[in-house]
Parts: structure tokens; sequence; C-alpha cells
């Protein structure tokens, strides 16, 4: 994992006191709300509808032991006994005082963390793969290249007031388990000759108006990234939307110039910046890789997993991927217990997987968009022993991509953007769709509920979503079928008029009927909905 | 309270400032404005003869001006670089770093708020056009000069 320097570490204790004086201020009467707000909001503290909520980056989604640990401590000191893990690989606490705020982030310091840029029109967390580091089939690792953006994106004086929130991903791998293209910019990694580079996709994004994010560029050299980079948010700093808050994101700017005349001036304004001398020298690059150097491995080990236990083994089947390391194995943590909230964890729970980590993973872990958490380096002998644990504390659920792995953002519950309640309706979903034998028969079916508009819990790219919207003040669920936020990108088309909470839940039993009746040899739901279209779902819902 | 700040040696310009259109039109003004979504790039014929360029920033939020600035100065624009409008203190740090060098803020400044934010950053991650070396740079001094 990447360790600050005293560089970093400077940067981020100067915010801390920064906001410290902020807060201070407003306690004090010296700003008003409307003058404090623009600060609070450069770093994560959000006033919704019952608290401030705190959103604290973890950078690419991986975290360490000693940092999780602060986590529950958080979650125990200052909030309510819980977190909520984020689509964007971040936590929020939802029960927070402004007094404490500044407290907050001192801590959150001392185990090299901040909340810097999760919110306001600037370049947020970067996002990467969850299995970066220890997937088989990885180019090289994202996570330097990432390291490398965040310290690149902190503070960038010229795109601190975008026209919006600009979010960026990268990952290294031909499976896309981070949603690449659906972000403002999506870079993959890959090599031409001996050269590794990135290909580069911009003008992705959900919100109300969808887009699958077009290739901009086949390959930006190591060394020309950050200019490249930098070239593509000046286009869209100087010519993005600023009239309309909802038509403001670089995707709409894409789609209105065209992809062609957008990378026109993309090269363009390049042309000018790549001879500035703006990217590190590679050097920097070869200091930060070691940080992220494959730990030490035991060799020798078996690959052999008793699976005498029934109820273990099915887990295994599940929640345990393959690691490029023999003898080792990633473990999928799911945070979607039947009728949970999805995404929380308690802070016994946080405090209980930070103990896994390190001593079964190497101090390692990593949260996922789909808000879900790892254990990347996990010996294959070590599991039985890990699942016993989990199993304990509740987080031993079986249910990685199906079903019941509901992706669910917070919804009317928390947030002061939401027009319905997304909870409740992914509680009443996990519980309708409770039996292991019925999720496993379903397949991998990745269910996606939003509660407004702006797509937070990825509706549009799920095989099946739910869109929560107000209509005559009265919460009303549109239903989507087909999208997908992997490789094979796509997005979700409605069905038809919406339905009431109960009756979205009874429209998906009929939608996962058609499936199992209609479904060929090995076919996904997402395949079968691909290959007979919406009309025989439609009929079953509506006819 | 401060209402003129300048980080420039000598007097600033006094002299008013003409609109883009007037300023590429005509030829003997010295100072110009650039309203916001206006092209900077416009003024890169004539930038031996400015001696004042203001920015205008309608309201903070409103990002345009930062990359107006730093296009000036890549293009080698030696005057005064100046920022009016809805300019609030925890903007003066990022404008210096894209290249402002004096502020004609709407509503004044506190002195003593500015000092802070002045010096609340000793280190930078991003190469802009305001010469201070950053952090990368620091880390590699032998690769890295200047």
């Amino acid at each position: 994992m990447y360790r600050y320097d005293s560089y970093d570490q400077s940067i981020v204790d100067a915010r801390v006191e920064e906001f410290r004086d902020q807060v201070q201020r407003r306690l004090a009467g010296h700003l008003t709300e409307d003058q404090f707000k623009p600060l609070r909001l450069m770093n994560g503290l959000y006033l919704q509808l019952h608290a401030y909520m705190l959103r604290i980056a973890i950078p690419y989604g991986t975290l360490s032991a000693r940092q999780m640990r602060k986590l529950g401590e958080v979650a125990r000191k200052y909030d309510r006994g819980y977190g909520h893990f984020t689509t964007r690989t971040n936590i929020q606490f939802n029960w927070i005082k402004l007094a404490d705020a500044p407290d907050i982030l001192a801590e959150l310091a001392t185990v090299e963390m901040h909340a810097i840029q999760t919110s306001g029109n600037c370049i947020r967390n970067i996002s990467s793969d969850q299995y970066a580091g220890v997937a088989a089939d990885e180019v090289t690792d994202p996570r330097p290249w990432a390291e490398l953006l965040r310290q690149w994106s902190t503070f960038h004086p010229e795109f601190t007031y975008l026209p919006r929130k600009f979010k960026i991903c990268v990952i290294a791998t031909a499976e896309d388990r981070s949603a690449m293209r659906l972000h403002d910019i999506g870079l993959k990694l890959v090599k031409r000759g001996d050269e590794i580079g990135a290909e580069v996709y911009a003008g992705g994004g959900m919100g109300r108006t969808p887009m699958v994010g077009p290739q901009i560029r086949d390959f930006v050299p190591e060394d020309e990234v950050i200019p490249y980079l930098e070239a593509c948010l000046r286009v869209y700093n100087r010519y993005g939307r600023r009239d309309n808050k909802f038509k403001a994101r670089i995707k709409i700017l894409v789609h209105e110039l065209g992809v062609e005349e957008y990378k026109r001036q993309v090269e363009e304004e390049f042309a000018q910046m790549k001879v500035l001398g703006l990217n590190p020298p590679r050097e920097e690059l070869d200091r930060i890789r070691p940080f992220f150097a494959n730990p030490a491995y035991e060799q020798g080990l078996s690959d052999e997993i008793d699976r005498g236990d029934p109820a273990f083994a099915l887990w295994v089947d599940r929640q345990v991927a393959t690691h490029r390391q023999p003898g080792y194995a990633i473990v999928n943590i799911s945070l979607k217990p039947v009728g949970g909230i999805p995404g929380d964890a308690s802070a016994d729970q946080i405090d209980l997987i930070a103990d896994l980590a390190e001593h079964y993973s190497l101090d390692e872990l990593r949260v996922t968009h789909a808000q879900n958490l790892v254990l990347p380096h996990v010996k294959k002998a070590d599991l039985y022993a890990i699942w016993q644990k989990l199993d304990e504390a509740g987080l031993a659920e079986a249910n990685l991509d199906l079903i019941g792995d509901i992706i669910a953002c917070p919804g009317l519950d928390y947030c002061s953007l939401a027009n319905a309640r997304s909870i409740p309706l992914a509680q009443k979903l996990s519980e309708r769709f409770a039996s292991p034998d019925r999720q496993k028969d379903l397949g991998e079916l990745k269910l996606k509920i939003s509660g407004c508009i702006n797509a937070c819990g990825h509706h549009h790219a799920g095989h099946i979503g739910i869109l929560g919207v107000d209509r005559k003040g009265v919460e009303n669920f549109q239903l989507l079928l087909g999208g997908s936020g992997a490789e094979d990108a796509s997005l979700g088309q409605i069905t038809g008029p919406g339905f009431s909470e109960d009756g979205v839940v009874d429209a998906i039993e009929k939608v996962t009927d058609i499936y199992l009746a209609e479904r060929a040899q090995g076919e996904r739901f997402l395949d079968t909905y691909r290959r007979i279209g919406m009309k025989p779902f439609k009929e079953a819902i509506y006819g | 309270m401060v209402e003129f700040l300048s980080f420039r040696d000598g007097e600033a310009s006094q002299e008013p400032s003409v609109t883009v259109e007037s300023f590429t039109g005509q030829s003997n003004s010295t100072a110009v404005r650039i309203e916001a979504g206006e092209d900077a790039r416009e003024l890169l014929p004539y930038l031996d003869r400015l001696s004042l360029v203001e920015v205008n920033f309608p309201a903070y939020t409103d990002g345009r001006g930062y990359s107006a600035a730093r296009i000036l100065r890549e293009a080698g624009y030696a005057g005064e670089l100046r920022a009016v409008g809805d300019v609030l203190v925890d903007q003066i740090v990022p404008m210096r770093r894209c290249g402002f060098d004096s502020f004609h803020p709407d509503k004044p400044l506190d002195d003593a708020a500015v000092e802070r934010a002045l010096h609340r950053y000793a280190d930078v991650y991003q190469k802009t056009v305001d010469g201070r070396r950053p952090v990368w740079a620091k880390r590699h001094p032998e690769i890295v000069n200047g």
C-alpha cells in the first residue's frame, strides 16, 4: 500500500487546520451557512435531512487494517455505531456533529486518510479495480497510476470550480469490475510493444442523461498522461455548460459537440500542453510502484480446500475468486445480509474485518463499487477459519453478483436530494429472494436501486434497475432492464409505467419468472434479455 | 480590509480596460477585460502590447477564468493579470497558481485571512505557471531542474 511521505502528510495536515479554522468561524457566527456551504462541501461535509454527513475518501478503494480500525473508531465515537460504504468506494457517516468534524479529520490524518474532494465540482476520488494487483489477467497494476492521479488532482488549481463534479477511473484488465465507461473519464491501461499507456474514454456517466463513454484515444504514453488529462479537463472547464446544473457534466459536452469535435479540441489543447513539462518524471511512478509490489507470499502452499462443511462450500463457490498466486485466494465479504441495508457495516463488523485483514490478508482490504469488501490475499488454508468468523458476525452471506447483492443509495431515509426510499425497498427485495437455492438458480443478476435521478445507486447499469421518483407526493418506482456496468456496458431501458414499493417487488418476480422460462443453456439474465428483448417481460408485467 | 491586492513590483495599471471585442477591433488600448466564456486565445496575437488583462468572475463557482489565466501565462504573457468580480479569500491561492498577480474583488477581503491562506500550504502537487516546484520535483531533485 502507498504510504505518505512528509510532503503528503503536511498537505493533509494543513487541510485539517484550514477546515478547523473554517468550522470555528462558522460556529462563532462569522460565516453564514451560505458562506460556509461551499467550504464544507469541498471537504465532504453535507447537510442532510437529519444531520451532517461526512464522506471520507478511500482512494482507489484500498485500506489497511489500521485505517479500517480508525473508521470503526469514528463510527463508534462520532456516529451511531455504523458506517455506509458507497458506490464510489468511499465511506459515509450519517450522524455527524459539525463541531466534531475537524477532530474526525485530524484523527483520519493520523492514518493517512482525508475527505478532500469527496464533494464539490472538482475531481473526485479516483476509482479502480478491487482486484488490482491480484487479478490474473492484469496488464499492469493500476494502483500506482491511481495514486499518481490522486496527487495530481488534489487541490488542482485550474480544475477546482468545474461546471460539475468529475470522476476518473483506472483499470488494467479486459474484464471491467469498476464501471469504467460510466465515469467522466475512464482509463484502461494497455500495452503497446513494451510500453504501457492508457486507452482513454470520456463522457460516460449516469444521472438523468446516462451515457456509455466513447473512446477518445487508443493510447496515451505513460509520460504524457497528465498533460493529456489536463487537456481533456481544460476543454471541459472552458466549454462545459454552466447554465443548467443538469446538463453540466462532461457527457453532455461530448454529446453536444460530438465525439470527433471534442477529440479534436482536446488534441489541439494537448499539443500546447505536452511541451510544458507538466508530467512528473518516470521516476515518480517508479517511486510509487514499490508500495504496491507483491507482498511476501508464502511459496509452495496447497491449493486444496476442505469442502466438508456444505455451508462453507457454498460460500467458497460464491465469494472466493481466483488469485494469481498459487495457494492464495481473493475473498469477497458481502455487506448484503438478507433484510439488511446494502453497504452498511457496524463498528464491530468494521473492527472484525480489520482484524481479518491484518491476520489473514497481509494487512490489506478493498472496497468495491457494489458496496462490498474484499480481502485480497488470503491463504486457501485459512478460508475456513475466516468463514467461521464472518459467519459469527453476520457477514458470511453467499450472494456475490446474485439478486440479493443489491446496490442501493441511501435514499430518502438520509439524502436531501432523494425522491424515494431505496433502503426499505432493497430490504423487501432481499427478503423476497432470500432463498439461497432460488438466488443460485437465478444466477448472476445485478439489481441496482437509486432513490432519485442522480443515480448514485447505478440503476442504469443494473441488469435490473429501479429508479425511485416522486409522483404527486407519492413514491413511485420505475423499472429498467438490460443495463450493465461491466466490459459489455449498456444502459437499462424503462419497462413502462412505474409501481408502488410492493408493486415493483412483484414485477421483478415476474421478470425473473420470464427469465427462468426463456433462458437458454448457460445464459445469464442479461444474455436472455438481450436475446429476446423487452416484449416478453413487458407482457408479463403489464399484461 | 483590503480592496486591492497586488503581487507585482511597482504600480498597478490604472488604465481602464476595454472589452475583448473593442480591443481586437481597435489598436491603441493596452488593457482588456475578459468575461467568462470569452476565449483568452483571441488575445494571443497582441500579448506584447498588453499591460493589463482583467478576468471577470461573475460568481466564484464559475471556474472558466482559471483556464483563461493559465492559457495567457502559458503563452508567455508577462503583464498584469487581474482577477475581478466574485473573488473570495479561498480562491486567492488557486488563482495565484494559475497566474493571477493582482486582485480586485467585489467585496473587500480580510487581510489576516488572506495572509493565513497564502501561507497555509507549503507544498503543491502540480506544475502550473507560478514557478512553484511541485512535490514530485522536490522528490527527484537530481532529475528535475529548476
